[in-house]
């Protein structure tokens, strides 16, 4: 576990800077004039160049980079040219609504995926079964702004039960942020589930065929003991290793589903910030978005070997 | 009703017929409605389904199925194009990195783990405010994306036959690498790939429909799925019809690319483990 581990967290490093530098590559070293982009059509040349000096564009792109990193480091991530505020300041007010959509529809796409997955492998071949699958391969085939938009007209405006837009901090009031974000967890979370469902029933078929079911069977043991004691530890540990591939399209989904829902979180901002030619916006609301996303696998990884002890043999 | 589906390849037949379905009417839209997509017709504005317009008008008057159809041209080229650009550079990436290996294969296949630990849309979203919103812009972002999926495929593929005795003999009996790949590794890769790219295409469908959604893809008034569901979200409660046609036509499209691919893998790989018939 001690060498793993020690591995597994030095791994996290060398990412990170290769996500910051293809961020500052893909912003700071296209063709085209950020300053000219800035003043738009009305800039005149001199005034170009004065921009390009102020901004520090006349530099050489590797010296930029230098500096640019070091400030990251600092988490100095510049101000907003379109607000005027700083992007940290930005960043932290949007974290929460992103965290809290991400982690509701997690936790949403595990309980439905594990348990319907389970049910379908117990009843495999039946037409429980057979509904389960085709129910997930029409959720693969959905899109969430599209599964966004029915779950709106449908409870939001058939039947307002839930708001239309908006957020409520948890702090300000529970009942009004869990009511804000049942609509826009449950799209995430159904999107992912159709996923999981999949895999749960794969892995669950596959435990039962295993020797070791036969001899507890041939042992007289009953059918749930052999599941939850025997079958479900063993089958759900892959499922945690794909649970924590999908935090990546739960984040990216969420840059969609904020928008759908008018969630005030990181994805929203990023997309404002691309309209608004915001590059410090940008950077910071997909770096933050990316540093998450390493966080969490990193989580998911050491959890993954804490269950599974022949991880440390692999490595 | 059972027993004449039994074993046969029930995803691979629904899967082509959505698939050719779709196609065949976004290539004939031009002969299955008479509106311009484009045309504005502002008293006709937001009107519901009926015999002139079977999927209604939208906000500027504008018909709603023929923009469906058209749209679907610019939906199915941009996902089509996307799955070129990733496999167009991404296989031959991989194929080389995996037939050759060495330091050039490692440096490579660091920067596509790079790239992959990005999330999809995220690296699009990132792409797309380089190069700013449009339809070439979003397809370059797809297409991007793509590249290090096709690339580690590739690689991994070309690994497994590498070591297979018929490459091995081949190289004993002095071919040269170019007709080895050529006429030994790429023939073993082709089933799979086909696999892979139905895959890739029904993603980079719905990332394609996602940018546009965005208002990062197909600016207006090109007509693209997206799009007309985010036009559609803006008038929800007043004209809900206007979702129903982009919306079925993207979930089709997405629905019937996964059984195809569902429906190839069982066809063309028997020792893979059996999709189910769903």
């Amino acid at each position: 576990m001690g060498p793993y581990l020690l591995r597994r967290l030095l791994s996290v490093p060398p990412v990170l800077l290769g996500i910051a530098t293809l961020t500052f590559l893909a912003l700071h070293a296209i063709p085209g004039d950020l300053a000219a982009v800035l003043l738009e059509l009305e800039g005149r040349p001199e005034e170009v160049a004065r921009l390009r000096e102020a901004l520090g564009l006349h530099r050489p792109l590797a010296v930029r980079y230098l500096e640019w990193l070091g400030r990251l480091v600092r988490a100095d991530l510049g101000n907003s040219t379109a607000l005027g505020e700083p992007v940290v300041r930005l960043l932290a007010a949007r974290l929460p609504v992103t965290i809290s959509l991400a982690l509701t529809s997690m936790a949403i796409a595990l309980s439905l995926g594990v348990s319907l997955g389970i049910l379908a492998a117990g009843r495999q071949g039946s037409f429980l079964d057979l509904l389960l699958l085709a129910g997930s391969q029409v959720g693969l085939a959905i899109p969430s702004f599209l599964l966004g938009t029915l779950l709106l007209l449908a409870f939001a405006a058939a039947v307002p039960a839930f708001p239309l837009q908006g957020y409520v901090p948890f702090v300000h009031s529970p009942l009004e942020w869990a009511r804000h974000l049942a609509l826009p967890a449950l799209t995430l979370g159904l999107d992912r589930a159709a996923v999981l469902i999949r895999i749960v029933r794969a892995s669950v078929l596959e435990e039962l065929h295993q020797d070791y079911v036969r001899t507890a069977y041939g042992k007289g043991l009953p059918e749930a003991a052999i599941l939850r004691r025997h079958v479900l530890p063993n089958a759900l540990i892959p499922v945690l290793t794909v649970a924590g591939m999908q935090l990546g399209y739960l984040f990216g989904g969420a840059l969609v589903v904020e928008q759908v829902f008018g969630l005030p979180g990181l994805g929203r901002l990023a997309v404002q910030g691309i309209y608004a030619r915001d590059a410090a916006v940008v950077e910071g609301a997909v770096l933050t978005l990316a540093l998450l996303l390493v966080l969490l696998n990193l989580a998911v990884d050491l959890l993954y070997a804490a269950l599974d002890p022949r991880i440390t043999y692999e490595t | 009703m059972m027993g004449l589906l039994q074993g046969r390849n029930l995803p691979l037949m629904v899967g082509s017929l959505l698939v050719c379905g779709i196609t065949a009417s976004v290539l004939l839209a031009s002969w299955l409605t008479s509106y311009d997509p484009t045309a504005v017709d502002p008293p006709r504005a937001l009107q519901p389904p009926s015999s002139h317009h079977p999927l209604g008008t939208d906000r500027l008057g504008r018909d709603v199925l023929s923009r469906v159809l058209h749209g679907g041209r610019v939906s199915l080229l941009a996902g089509g194009a996307a799955v070129a650009v990733g496999a167009g550079i991404g296989v031959p990436v991989g194929v080389a990195c995996g037939y050759w290996g060495g330091k050039a294969d490692l440096v490579v296949m660091r920067l596509v783990d790079g790239l992959m630990a990005f999330p999809a849309l995220l690296l699009a979203l990132l792409t797309v405010s380089a190069l700013g919103p449009g339809h070439l812009q979003a397809i370059a972002a797809v297409g991007i994306v793509l590249i290090p999926v096709f690339a580690r495929f590739s690689r991994a593929q070309t690994i497994v036959v590498r070591n297979r005795e018929f490459v091995l003999a081949a190289r004993a009996l002095g071919g040269s690498a170019l007709s080895i790949l050529h006429t030994h590794i790429l023939p073993h890769l082709t089933g799979p790939l086909l696999v892979q790219l139905t895959a890739a295409f029904s993603g980079a469908v719905l990332a394609e429909a996602s940018l546009s959604y965005l208002g990062l893809g197909a600016q207006p008034p090109t007509p693209s799925w997206g799009g007309m569901l985010q036009e559609a979200r803006d008038v929800l409660f007043v004209a809900p019809w206007l979702a129903v046609g982009p919306g079925a036509a993207l979930f089709l499209t997405v629905l019937g690319s996964n059984l195809l691919g569902d429906g190839l893998r069982d066809l063309l790989d028997p020792h893979a483990p059996r999709t189910t018939h769903l």
